[in-house]
């Protein structure tokens, strides 16, 4: 399923998308961030150094969400007041992708889902509800975050952004929502909190001194 | 938050006494805690800026030192965090122990104590429901146990969370539904619930290699597993089917009893007669083997007669031995008029063979009354109360023995909460 390769216009190193829907990725060779244009890659930024990971996830992790294979290709790093997490960008095999997100080690994959209308920012409070997908949410946690790195590739271009609110969402039964106000539309992902030994996750970091 | 990050895995040094740190979460701590000085530091800051400083700290040692490492619900986990927390009731205050552990795959979860009982505490990632004085968590409910307001007093370590001590309270409430408490901790707008389990010390001890005994524990605690292992709900139930099967079985044996009159003869007895003892005439006890019941009605009146009984068995001489009283007395006194005793005496032996038999019988009386006229009945396959009652009784007592120790554990526990009263049967 890997495209054919194209150069990095900035080191002329192999490019090779994992998945054809990807925008954007970065050059694992000299770090600068590409946007797939039309015709070629263009050099939009560089990535800073990404923080010191913590996460056990890396790109090419594969692993299994409700049957459906999938790999990790790619990831957005946020910073909050309480630290940092990650959303790892992964691929279906199946087609399209989704979001795994680790944050303190409490893992939850996310689609984005088709709503509207979606709440205006300023309206939502913590303990509104609302029913998507036949499943009742409550907003439990409103974060303010800072965007901190990217790594591979996303679906979006995601690399001139400074700051968004993500209102985080529950239900009674381990479903998890997350409304994303990143942009001038909020985008709604629906999911689930997953268990980390049922993601059967392959291909994962390794720790030191850990097995 | 800038690159210089604290790296893991590698030693840093304190700002304010210069003692060296260990950073065990690889990036995920939030504060850390300098196990000399005892100060705060803001992890996330690359100069670790110290965020609380205490000049004498009071010393506590965590029983699972930090950097123990063991195998844990079937992972690796390392004991990275440590804090003591405290609640005020009535005047008192009471501490327990949290122990936050980590893994860098599985992540955090923590291991609370509290005079020896140990939970193992994760975040609730469902969201839980309240009803009223009670909680409900992926399907099942949690009954309202107590709400304290709770403070840190001590901290060592690290932590994904801001920590501080002697900070504002936080309000804890625990429900409970043995062997599992659902927590709620709200501070602000925000609340957290965790779902805990309860443990035993000597598995904790066993999993992280920890020197000694694990401490015994004292009481019962909020959500111990109750140690009445049958649930009194459900021998109740038993109880219910086995005592209807019982009076079915009974009604059926009453209605179906043939309650045949065999014998039947009056008797005079005088204590001056030298006459001992005296046998009746034969009867039949047809059919099959069944009950036999001998009634005596004596004309007693302030006296007693003692009747020595044998029935009998005429082909084989097999004789069945029992003795009766019948006595009846009466009188005044200062309470006004009264009487013990009666005029009739049964009696059942429970299973005798056909065949023709025949009763001795040996009166006894007192010798200066006059004589006692008594009459002697012999009805074969009549109703057996007696074993039925037994039966009743047998299968009472467990009944009631399991719901009383249930009631005295549950009356134990219960007398630490906000709702000291117990009532049976909320569990399960």
């Amino acid at each position: 399923m890997s495209q054919p390769a194209a150069l990095c216009p900035s080191c002329g190193a192999p490019i090779v998308f994992q998945w054809s829907s990807s925008v954007q990725t970065t050059c694992p060779h000299c770090k600068s961030i590409l946007v797939r244009t039309d015709v070629n890659l263009e050099k939009v930024g560089v990535v800073s150094d990404l923080p010191p990971d913590s996460s056990p996830i890396q790109v090419g992790t594969s692993g299994v969400y409700e049957n459906r294979a999938f790999t990790v290709a790619g990831r957005i790093i946020y910073d909050y007041d309480e630290g940092s997490w990650n959303e790892w960008h992964i691929t279906l095999n199946q087609g399209g992708s989704a979001w795994l997100s680790d944050a303190q080690a409490q893992y939850a994959v996310t689609l984005a889902f088709p709503a509207a209308p979606l709440p205006a920012l300023a309206t939502v409070h913590l303990g509104d509800r609302f029913t998507w997908n036949k499943t009742a949410f409550e907003a439990t946690v409103i974060t303010e975050a800072r965007y901190r790195g990217v790594e591979g590739e996303l679906p979006f271009q995601y690399w001139d952004k400074q700051g968004a609110t993500f209102i985080d969402l529950r239900s009674t039964g381990g479903d998890f929502a997350t409304l994303d106000y990143s942009d001038t539309e909020p985008v709604l992902y629906l999911g689930k909190f997953v268990d980390f030994d049922a993601l059967r996750l392959k291909n994962l970091r390794a720790f030191e001194g850990w097995s | 938050m800038s690159a210089g990050t604290p790296p893991q895995v590698q030693s840093l040094t304190c700002p304010n006494c210069g003692a060296p740190l260990t950073v065990r979460s690889m990036g995920r701590a939030v504060a850390i805690v300098c196990g000399h000085c005892h100060s705060i530091l803001d992890a996330k800051d690359p100069q670790l800026k110290i965020l609380q400083r205490f000049e004498d700290a009071i010393d506590e040692v965590p029983l699972i030192p930090l950097g123990s490492r063991g195998k844990w619900r079937g992972s690796d986990y390392e004991a990275i965090g440590f804090q003591v927390r405290s609640m005020e009731s009535d005047g008192l205050t009471y501490s327990w122990r949290e122990y936050l552990l980590f893994s860098p795959y599985k992540g955090f979860r923590y291991l609370t104590e509290y005079d020896g009982h140990w939970n193992d505490c994760s975040v609730a990632t469902a969201l839980p429901e309240a009803e009223g004085a009670s909680a409900r968590y992926l399907g099942k409910k949690y009954r309202h146990f107590q709400t304290c307001l709770a403070k840190t007093t001590f901290v060592l370590g690290e932590f994904p969370w801001q920590v501080a001590v002697n900070d504002d309270a936080i309000a804890v409430t625990d429900y409970i539904a043995p062997p599992y408490v659902l927590s709620s901790e709200t501070a602000g707008n925000e609340t957290t619930w965790t779902l805990g389990e309860y443990v035993n010390g000597a598995d904790i001890w066993k999993a992280f290699g920890l020197p000694g005994l694990a401490p015994t524990p004292i009481g019962v605690y909020e959500n111990q597993p109750s140690a009445v292992k049958t649930s009194a709900g459900r021998i109740w139930f038993a109880f219910a089917g086995l005592a209807t099967a019982l009076v079915v079985i009974f009604t059926l044996n009453q209605l179906f009893s043939q309650q045949e009159q065999v014998f039947r003869e009056a008797y005079s007895f005088s204590p001056s007669s030298t006459e001992a003892s005296f046998v009746t005439p034969e009867f039949e006890l047809k059919a099959r083997t069944s009950s036999v019941e001998v009634q005596t009605d004596a004309d007693v009146s302030n006296q007693w007669i003692y009747l020595d009984y044998a029935l009998i068995d005429e082909d084989t001489g097999q004789a069945y031995d029992f003795g009766r009283e019948v006595s009846y007395y009466s009188g005044v006194d200062s309470d006004g008029t009264w009487t013990e005793g009666g005029h009739q005496d049964q009696v059942v032996l429970p299973s005798i063979p056909p065949g023709r038999y025949y009763l001795r019988i040996e009166p006894e009386s007192d010798a200066r009354l006059g004589s006692i006229g008594y009459t002697v009945t012999v009805t074969r396959d009549v109703p057996v109360l007696g074993v039925y009652l037994l039966a009743f009784a047998a299968l009472l007592l467990p009944a009631l023995l399991i719901s009383w120790r249930t009631y005295s554990f549950e009356q134990m526990r219960w007398a630490q909460s906000d709702h000291p009263v117990v009532t049976l049967g909320g569990g399960e």
